[in-house]
């Protein structure tokens, strides 16, 4: 399979890409791991006639802590985050959720930025990114701003960004000490996209739920915060009952698509069940 | 489209070529070097089969474009056995341990193996199953696959191998 042509880009830096894309408009689109679109192109689904590679732009990497946020830059690999320290010690389900994405192959190239943005719900970051209440920072011709993860999906591939518009970093809030989170995903094999998946973070105050966040991915054309399920949760104490009425309220808002995975009816109880795993695990997580 | 120039390290040696921006990887190498020793399999990024090393990371070379790897460091199959014809150590366990039947798989898993045992040096073998999770075989059923692996980390210790028990 043999993309159709393009021409090929590879600016410096941030501003220079921010301009290219401009410049060149709609038919231009950023390249960053190219896991998704270089199939896609292989596929003639997407056949852009410029590639601007991000490739370049040391800007565009690392993680670091800066005061309560922890900044990844938009074209740091999944590899990088699951050998982050910072990551394994303050998010530890960043990097439970990039252990799953694909293979390791895919990992070493798949960039955070590139799973964030483009919108494909099958991808496993956004749940994760909208249940830590993390925010996008994004860079084009009309300067810089910020979109809530929580806001930017709009459809399947639609999302908040403007075309000439890039994402530069991903900033999550520190969950606070002690909080306890989970990621649990069905997938039938390695490499496959979620059959259905929930990520957790929740606090507890003497045997209470103090705050609880709930994300789903692969279950309707965008991933979902399931905030009144979160909600559902606060002041219980994870008690049968109410973690089951919390599993009803996640449930009614997936609108799964059938398919090879499984009818929609099966795929919205396995964001069921994979939500009550997720709560259990993050419970015994937390202190 | 105009061709571009790149320059990269393959096996060691510098290339200089031109190449269409739209050239993959896996086609650059196997139709421009004459390296076919690196196979295309499935062409969808799931197989395997085309993994090479680039910079220190094991990639897909059926998803990569040949532009990319401008200036990179490019490890193959080609460039795992010494000059004078002596297996690298993979290449030899896999022989041992029978880790191939049709060998199509095969170099992808000598170069992921390589990566492996680059980055953990005694992997579990939950962790070699892991590791290799990115690369199918269609005939072993893995079960050589994984015992050439250990069976190469167990001749580098220069340490008898000894098979788990089941």
């Amino acid at each position: 399979m043999i993309p159709g042509a393009f021409a090929y880009h590879r600016p410096a830096s941030i501003d220079e890409a921010v301009r290219l894309l401009a410049s060149l408009g709609d038919e231009a689109r950023p390249l960053a791991g190219g896991h998704s679109l270089i199939p896609m192109m292989k596929l003639r689904l997407a056949t852009p006639e410029h590639l601007v590679d991000l490739a370049a732009i040391s800007d565009l990497k690392g993680i670091r802590q800066e005061s309560k946020e922890i900044v990844i830059g938009a074209m740091t690999t999944q590899h990088e985050v699951i050998a982050s320290e910072l990551i394994a010690s303050q998010l530890p389900i960043l990097r439970e959720a990039a252990l799953v994405i694909a293979d390791p192959q895919v990992r070493y190239m798949g960039t955070v930025g590139g799973n964030v943005a483009n919108g494909d719900p099958g991808n496993d970051l956004p749940a994760v990114m909208m249940c830590l209440d993390a925010s996008y920072q994004v860079l084009g011709r009309n300067g810089a701003r910020r979109i809530s993860a929580r806001r930017f999906y709009r459809g399947a591939y639609f999302t908040a960004l403007e075309p000439s518009e890039i994402l530069a970093a991903v900033r999550i809030p520190l969950p606070p000490k002690g909080h306890g989170a989970a990621y649990e995903k069905l997938k039938r094999k390695v490499g496959d996209y979620a059959t259905a998946a929930a990520a957790v973070v929740l606090t507890l105050n003497g045997g209470k739920v103090a705050a609880c966040s709930i994300g789903l991915t692969n279950v309707a054309d965008t991933p979902l915060w399931a905030e009144e399920a979160g909600s559902i949760l606060v002041g219980s104490s994870l008690d049968g009952a109410t973690v089951k009425k919390a599993i009803a309220a996640a449930e009614a808002i997936t609108s799964p698509a059938a398919d090879r995975r499984g009818p929609a009816a099966y795929r919205t109880k396995m964001a069921g069940v994979m939500l009550s795993r997720a709560l259990t695990r993050a419970r015994a997580r937390a202190n | 489209m105009a061709k571009i120039q790149v320059a990269l390290k393959v096996n060691g040696k510098t290339v200089e070529a031109l190449v269409e921006p739209r050239t993959l990887l896996v086609h650059f190498l196997r139709e421009q070097l004459n390296l076919t020793g690196t196979h295309v399999g499935c062409d969808t990024s799931h197989c395997g089969a085309c993994t090479v090393d680039l910079n220190g990371k094991s990639v897909k070379s059926c998803t990569l474009f040949a532009v990319q790897a401008n200036g990179a460091d490019l490890l193959t199959i080609e460039g795992m056995a010494s000059a004078d014809g002596t297996l690298h150590l993979l290449q030899e366990a896999f022989r041992e341990m029978h880790g191939l039947q049709c060998g199509f798989c095969t170099p992808g898993m000598i170069l992921r193996a390589h990566r492996l045992l680059q980055e953990n040096g005694h992997p579990s073998e939950e962790e070699i199953r892991l590791g290799i999770s990115g690369n199918l075989c269609r005939c072993t059923g893995y079960q050589n696959i994984v015992r050439a692996i250990q069976y190469a980390v167990a001749k580098r210790d220069g340490v008898p191998f000894q098979e788990a028990a089941e």
